[in-house]
């Protein structure tokens, strides 16, 4: 068979184009070994496979700072110490001394950088350690009641574990994992001027699906909406679930899932994705969650929608939000269960 | 079952893989052989302990009988028989029944002269079904990573793996098998169709030849494989379905942890696009 010039050049083209696709999806394939956890009963395939590889490299982003050594009380409390501490709204029942090493503690793991703005002085204006004028310091009060919520009143998730400061910040003024009410890439018009909120590459959330990318804004941010799209009934009664609720649903479990770096069968047997005889007791810790997600996001980073400067809040002007991710961050156990609010007891005082 | 006047012609000796003339014969309408034997040992004492499994295994439900992979705990060691013992015993006589049954059919071609498609055709089937049970969790480690045994538990399993992976729908070999299964459907709708209509003339008429099914594709998309190629064309379709099953489960732990869906941002991740966002 005799090929033409213009034949060999194509082939030749196309083969180098193949090539050239086929390195990059090759070089992402992980490999055996590979660590497993049977989560259920024997050959129900309700287990977790996990690459040691990868595992190594989570936990290198996981690493908890040592709690500052405990120190004995100066005897005072903060709010009898009307010469030095001032304008001490939610902490003022600690003694100075467990003040100072809080205070020196939610440095470190909040703003540690150097620099005019890091530091004391993220929060504070060091000339005047009493004043609001730094939009930050009135955030942290709220955040530290948070705290004090999510310890006291929620240990049906956070258990006798806690959080502190570091569980989201991680170091960082402001969490890695937060999110805002996503509007979606702008659509042109016509026919296409809405894609039904889903369809997107690389979205992150529903876990790079092309589910709906936003399952946050309806399921998350305040209390009260059903997540539940399975029915409850035989045959399917009145106007319940639909396509798009059932997709907002998987969505939101994708999202879930990907947080805590497990998949669906960590909570359900999914033969019956809904029944809670059959489901994992994990999966009462994450109903627990949701509640507690939803409350934090309405009643305190709600309640901060007139203090954030516009440029900390989202393309539609809402205030951060939190979701799984922002404490556990790929672990089932945000750092790995260890617990540092027990060396900071005072961080899980309920709020008067 | 009496013998067709023209079936003694092609009931030849040899022809055999090993064993020479022994179990050489027929019983019947069958052939016998020595894979014949090796296939009834198998699988008799297969389906006896499957049974067995049943009989301990509290229900007779012919749904719900469940015979279950040991833990995972057990790796690649043997289970007790009650903790999955049975399930590995019963996993190694299915697939000496299978291999079995393909090498008796070699033996069938060999007398009978012709090409070895047919086993070489079920051997996707048993590559399938090896790869499941045998190949993945010797990969992953643990007999336990294979399907169980039972009508509604192997379907729980099916779930339940596939959903580890999030959404197996991004799955890519499972994207390709399933296309493949429903072109090959496609593929043998249209090729039994199309026979059918050529030996189904109006009343009176003769029955139409290969090349009025010829004309009809040639008419009707502008191409006719031919009645060789829609063979071949099948064959390809359907031996690609098992094949890139095969593959779809065996990289979803071995070679893939996470998402399926994660598994497509190579593409995302190419150089070449810009940031919709800007």
């Amino acid at each position: 068979m005799k090929l033409s010039a213009t034949t060999l050049t194509a082939s030749l083209l196309v083969t180098v184009i193949a090539v050239l696709l086929i390195i990059p999806m090759m070089l992402q394939w992980e490999r055996p070994p590979m660590d497993s956890t049977q989560w259920g009963s024997r050959g129900l395939g309700m287990e977790h496979i996990v690459n040691p590889r990868l595992a190594e490299k989570l936990k290198e982003k996981n690493v908890l700072p040592t709690p500052d050594d405990p120190v004995p009380n100066d005897g005072k409390l903060v709010k009898d110490d009307h010469e030095n501490y001032k304008n001490v709204q939610v902490l003022g029942d600690l003694d100075t001394a467990q003040f100072n090493r809080l205070m020196g503690a939610i440095t470190l793991w909040v703003a540690p950088q150097d620099g005019d703005n890091a530091g004391c002085a993220y929060c504070h204006n060091t000339d005047n350690m009493a004043s609001d004028e730094k939009y930050t310091k009135v955030v942290a009060r709220r955040m530290l009641q948070m705290t004090r919520t999510i310890n006291s009143t929620y240990k049906t998730h956070v258990a006798e574990t806690g959080v502190t400061c570091y569980t989201c910040h991680r170091g960082m003024p402001v969490p890695a994992n937060i999110w805002f009410t996503n509007p979606g890439p702008k659509q042109a018009g016509g026919f296409a001027a809405s894609r039904q909120g889903q369809n997107v590459a690389h979205e992150p959330i529903p876990a790079f699906a092309a589910l709906p990318y936003d399952p946050l804004t309806p399921l998350l941010s305040k209390p009260g909406e059903n997540i539940r799209i399975v029915a409850t009934t035989a045959l399917p009664e009145g106007t319940g679930g639909d396509v798009r609720k059932t997709e907002t649903t998987y969505a939101l479990m994708m999202h879930m899932s990907t947080a805590l770096g497990v998949n669906c069968t960590f909570c359900h047997n999914t033969r019956a994705f809904s029944n809670w005889q059959q489901s994992r007791p994990q999966r009462v810790t994450a109903w627990h969650g949701i509640q507690m997600v939803r409350d934090l996001n309405a009643n305190y980073l709600g309640s901060l929608a007139n203090v954030f400067p516009p440029n900390r809040k989202g393309p539609d002007g809402d205030v951060a939000k939190l979701d799984c991710a922002t404490c556990h961050q790929g672990v089932n156990k945000p750092l790995y269960g260890f617990s540092m609010a027990k060396s900071y007891p005072e961080l899980s005082v309920p709020n008067p | 079952m009496a013998m067709l006047s023209f079936e003694k012609k092609y009931r030849v000796r040899g022809g055999t893989l090993i064993g020479g003339d022994l179990f050489d014969f027929w019983v019947g309408p069958f052939y016998v052989g020595f894979f014949g034997v090796l296939t009834a040992f198998f699988a008799s004492i297969g389906t006896a302990l499957i049974v067995y499994g049943a009989a301990i295994g509290g229900t007779w439900n012919l749904w719900q009988i469940n015979i279950a992979p040991p833990d995972l705990s057990y790796g690649l060691a043997l289970a007790p028989l009650k903790q999955g013992g049975l399930w590995q015993i019963i996993t190694i006589c299915a697939t000496g029944a299978f291999v079995s049954w393909a090498l008796r059919e070699v033996e069938i071609c060999r007398k009978l002269g012709i090409g070895l498609h047919v086993p070489v055709a079920f051997g996707f089937a048993i590559f399938a079904y090896v790869t499941l049970e045998i190949i993945r969790p010797f990969l992953l480690g643990a007999w336990g990573h294979g399907f169980p045994y039972g009508i509604i538990s192997h379907l729980d399993w099916v779930s339940n793996v596939g959903y580890q992976y999030l959404h197996f729908h991004y799955n890519p070999a499972h994207m390709l098998a399933i296309t493949l299964f429903f072109t090959c459907a496609l593929a043998l709708a249209m090729h039994g169709g199309l026979v059918l209509s050529a030996t189904n003339p109006p009343k009176g008429e003769a029955v139409k030849t290969a090349e009025h099914e010829n004309s009809f594709f040639r008419d009707h998309i502008g191409y006719s494989i031919g009645t060789l190629g829609i063979h071949r064309l099948g064959l390809f379709l359907a031996l690609g379905a098992v094949f890139f099953s095969a593959v779809c489960i065996v990289i979803s732990g071995p070679f893939w942890t996470r998402g399926w869906p994660e598994w497509w941002n190579w593409w995302l991740d190419l150089p070449i696009w810009s940031d919709p966002r800007g």
